[in-house]
């Protein structure tokens, strides 16, 4: 007995502490889109429905706010793991900064507060509520989920760039600038690359839904609104995400060098530095195998000075102060893949477009609707490989240049344990999830879901006629 | 300024303990209302009145978080690290009543129905004990200041806990069971309030009984947290006592909306009783309100989104209960056979 207590008690929480607040995070994640985003083009549907008396419309923003309660409850739930975790996982962080981390979370609290209230009120409002008051209780959601998550980012972006407080010379907080905090340097590009992430994300993973049953045969009105409404609300926000993004890689350029070397896998300072695409950093400092591109990197880091732009080696650094040669590679492998996928899904949103201009209608060949179904899977990739070269790529600083990580972590050795319990119960409550919204397209499609009121109510019709619809196909509500 | 941030503390573990709390009460009587059949009824009344509502009290809880770790930091880094394990149960908690509620929700067989149902149950009755315990830990002076651990055990499995966690446990179902009184009545369903009348009372009976015999065990666990009790407090220790029996009273002769406001008054006051009879610890006896308050700076900012919260969040929240009490909230979407869009 007492030696298993040893061993618990000589577990090092950091990499579970780090494992478990990544996990959790890259789950919660795919969800911020759809709580962001779906709103908005369910109000869409919503207002073509009331505005041109379109019954397939309606139906669709009646049916997307169905799904919407599920994903909305089940984003809140793991976004309050969240605001446990900060405490469970990094008690001296807390301890430290909770007083500047925490003023962005005060006002995050007030419009997550308000879209739940307004969330509540649209999805639970269609049936009573006159359609124009019941559309513009959908209205506060859209503002309030953008302001949320410019606010949640405002925080993660402070810990990127931390500003607005002064401390004394025990390294103690004694006064904060709330405004500093919120507004700090990485705080506009950070808040609007993740705000057009969530509707390109949110688009492209509603619209795969609907290319899916599209390819499957259902090409009525509804599917083709389905897939255009969401697919059009990505692609708009397309080309202006590759603008923030840009700016954002020379603000990184600009003000975390460490960061921008291990992005462009840059091990000695020099000029004319090639983009290299894949290939890997050695533990000894060079660089193997990948595609150079001769002086893209020096090119676009600063096209003013173009290929004779200097780029700080990861040579320049201490080797403490920035990641191991393991992230640095992760860091690197991500960047490639987020632009890679970035880059191919700002293709196909011009072919979209270009197909608009020419034709009046969507691409109808089956090529584009099965790349249509694949882009809710890659846009979702692309933005957890961008996530992960924002947050691997600070290590290994919680606070950039003032803690680290190991610092910030708890004592308490259990981590382990709750990692493992976060993750059965994740997948768990993931696979339960995509059941539910499976059985909602399912049972919608059978259409007989007049009462379900009744939790535990005897088994109904409904069921038995779905029954025998388990071996058809689905994948669209 | 400090006392500002303790006050906006105060008040959002009351907006959580009499909203977000009911619905953890509703949860406990769901958990306990039998089998399929003859749970039927009082789960369609509690899905039916905590359907709309559960989402925004529950944001009650990430306020109360915020507050802490931003006002509060030392505070909250040393409950953090002391009770790592209640809160990691109370994480688990709320993540599965949220979503297996939600998923409950839009589900139609039995089968699954009552695997998420009996989740809900579970961790509605797991995370008010859970919240209570940690509470008991602080006010018995076992979270020790300065952002360091305490007793992992201990600090929660202790006399004052146990008690705190089955108050609280007592105090959401006797909340909830007066809400779905109001709530059964609304829909006009007699056995309903007859069923939730009877649980209210039950529940009221009990709280009455572990808050009575808790004072007991405080005497010897938490002794600043007694002498406050009945000192400073002592008000707000009688006012709580008072609504209790006003609510049973009310009950008994079916004035069922006073009988509600008399169980938010009977809660509402025994927080408050906690709160000024442990003032001015934050830590009894370690750590004072004042000493461990961030900079203030940090304090106005928090002042600014809680003023910012009553402009705002208050007037839609009073507009979600409105739409809710008035029956205009009535489900999700709409039955698509039905016709009454149509005539838009």
């Amino acid at each position: 007995m007492t030696s298993t207590l040893d061993i618990i008690a000589s577990v090092d929480p950091v990499p579970w502490a780090r494992s478990q607040m990544a996990f959790t995070l890259a789950v919660h994640i795919i969800l911020v889109p759809l709580g962001v985003s779906w709103a908005a083009m369910a109000l869409i549907a919503n207002y073509r429905g009331i505005r041109k008396n379109d019954a397939d419309a309606m139906l669709l923003a009646q049916r997307w706010s169905k799904y919407m309660a599920v994903t909305f409850a089940v984003g809140a739930a793991t976004g309050t793991m969240l605001s446990f975790q900060f405490g469970l996982l990094w008690p001296n962080f807390m301890a430290q900064w909770g007083e500047v981390f925490g003023i962005p979370f005060a006002f995050e609290g007030l419009f997550f507060f308000t879209e739940a209230i307004f969330v509540a009120i649209y999805i639970y409002g269609w049936r009573r509520l006159k359609p124009w008051a019941h559309f513009w209780t959908g209205v506060p959601i859209v503002f309030t989920g953008i302001l949320g998550s410019v606010a949640v980012v405002s925080a993660n972006a402070w810990m990127n760039s931390p500003e607005g407080f002064t401390l004394d010379a025990a390294g103690n907080v004694v006064e904060v600038d709330p405004w500093g905090v919120i507004f700090n340097d990485a705080m506009p590009l950070m808040s609007l690359h993740m705000v057009l992430a969530a509707y390109i994300v949110g688009g492209f993973l509603v619209a795969s839904v609907y290319a899916v049953g599209m390819l499957r045969g259902r090409r009525d009105r509804y599917h083709r609104l389905g897939l255009i409404i969401p697919f059009t609300v990505a692609a708009i926000a397309m080309p202006f995400q590759m603008g923030a993004g840009d700016s954002l890689t020379r603000w990184v350029f600009d003000t975390q060098p460490m960061k921008f070397a291990a992005i462009e896998l840059v091990a000695e300072t020099s000029s004319d530095v090639p983009e290299t695409i894949l290939g890997r950093l050695n533990a000894d400092g060079t660089v193997s195998g990948g595609i150079p591109i001769p002086g893209l990197a020096s090119w676009l880091s600063d096209p003013g000075t173009g290929r004779s732009t200097v780029v700080q080696g990861l040579n320049s650094f201490p080797p403490d102060e920035i990641p191991t040669v393991r992230q640095i590679n992760t860091v690197h492998l991500a960047w490639d893949v987020m632009i890679g996928l970035g880059s191919l899904m700002f293709l196909v949103a011009l072919w979209w477009g270009g197909t608009w201009l020419l034709r009046r209608n969507m691409p109808q060949s089956r090529l584009f609707l099965w790349v249509a179904s694949s882009l809710g899977v890659v846009s979702v990739i692309c933005m957890e490989a961008g996530w992960i070269v924002s947050e691997v790529g600070r290590q290994p600083w919680i606070v950039y240049e003032l803690m680290t990580v190991e610092e910030a972590a708890t004592t308490n050795t259990g981590v382990w344990i709750t990692f493992i319990g976060f993750v059965g119960v994740y997948m768990a409550l993931a696979a339960a999830t995509l059941y539910v919204l499976r059985r909602m397209s399912r049972r919608f499609r059978t259409e007989s879901a007049a009462d379900h009121e009744t939790p535990y109510g005897p088994a109904e019709t409904s069921e038995v006629m779905s029954g025998t619809n388990e071996e058809t196909p689905v994948g669209a509500p | 300024m400090s006392t500002v941030a303790a006050i906006i503390l105060f008040i959002a573990i009351i907006g959580y303990s009499i909203f977000g709390g009911a619905d953890f009460g509703a949860g406990f009587w769901d958990l306990t209302a039998g089998g399929t059949a003859r749970g039927e009824k009082p789960r369609a009344v509690i899905d039916r009145s905590i359907g709309p509502v559960w989402e925004a009290n529950h944001v009650w809880l990430i306020f109360v978080l915020v507050v802490l770790w931003t006002c509060f930091p030392d505070a909250f880094a040393s409950i953090m690290l002391t009770m790592f394990a209640p809160l990691s149960l109370v994480a688990f908690g709320v993540l599965l009543r949220g979503s297996s509620f939600a998923l409950r929700h839009a589900l139609l067989n039995t089968r699954d129905r009552r695997a998420f149902g009996a989740l809900f149950g579970v961790s509605s009755l797991l995370v008010p004990y859970c919240l209570g315990a940690i509470v008991g830990g602080i006010v018995s002076g076992r979270v020790p200041a300065g952002g360091i651990a305490g007793d992992p055990v201990a600090g929660w499995v202790n006399p004052t806990s146990i008690v705190a966690g089955l108050l609280a446990v007592c105090a959401v179902a006797f909340l909830a069971a007066t809400y779905l009184v109001w709530d059964a009545r609304r829909i006009s369903d007699d056995a309903m309030v007859e069923y939730f009348r009877r649980r209210a009372v039950g529940a009221g009976i009990a709280a009455g009984v572990v808050a009575l015999g808790g004072l007991a065990v405080l005497a010897n666990d938490a002794e600043y947290l007694f002498a406050g009790l009945l000192s400073r407090g002592l008000v707000f220790v009688i006012l709580s006592a008072l609504c209790g029996l006003a609510t049973l009273w009310l009950l008994t002769r079916a004035q069922h909306r006073g009988a509600r406001l008399a169980a938010v008054g009977a809660v509402a006051s025994t927080i408050l009783a906690w709160g000024v009879a442990q003032w001015d610890y934050l830590l009894p006896e370690t750590l004072t309100v004042e000493a461990g308050a961030a900079s203030s700076g940090t304090i106005w900012a928090v002042t600014v989104a809680t003023g910012l919260a009553i402009v705002l969040v208050f007037p839609a929240f009073g507009l979600l209960y409105f739409l809710d009490q008035r029956g205009l909230l009535p489900d999700e979407g709409m039955p698509e056979s039905s016709p009454a869009r149509a005539e838009v």
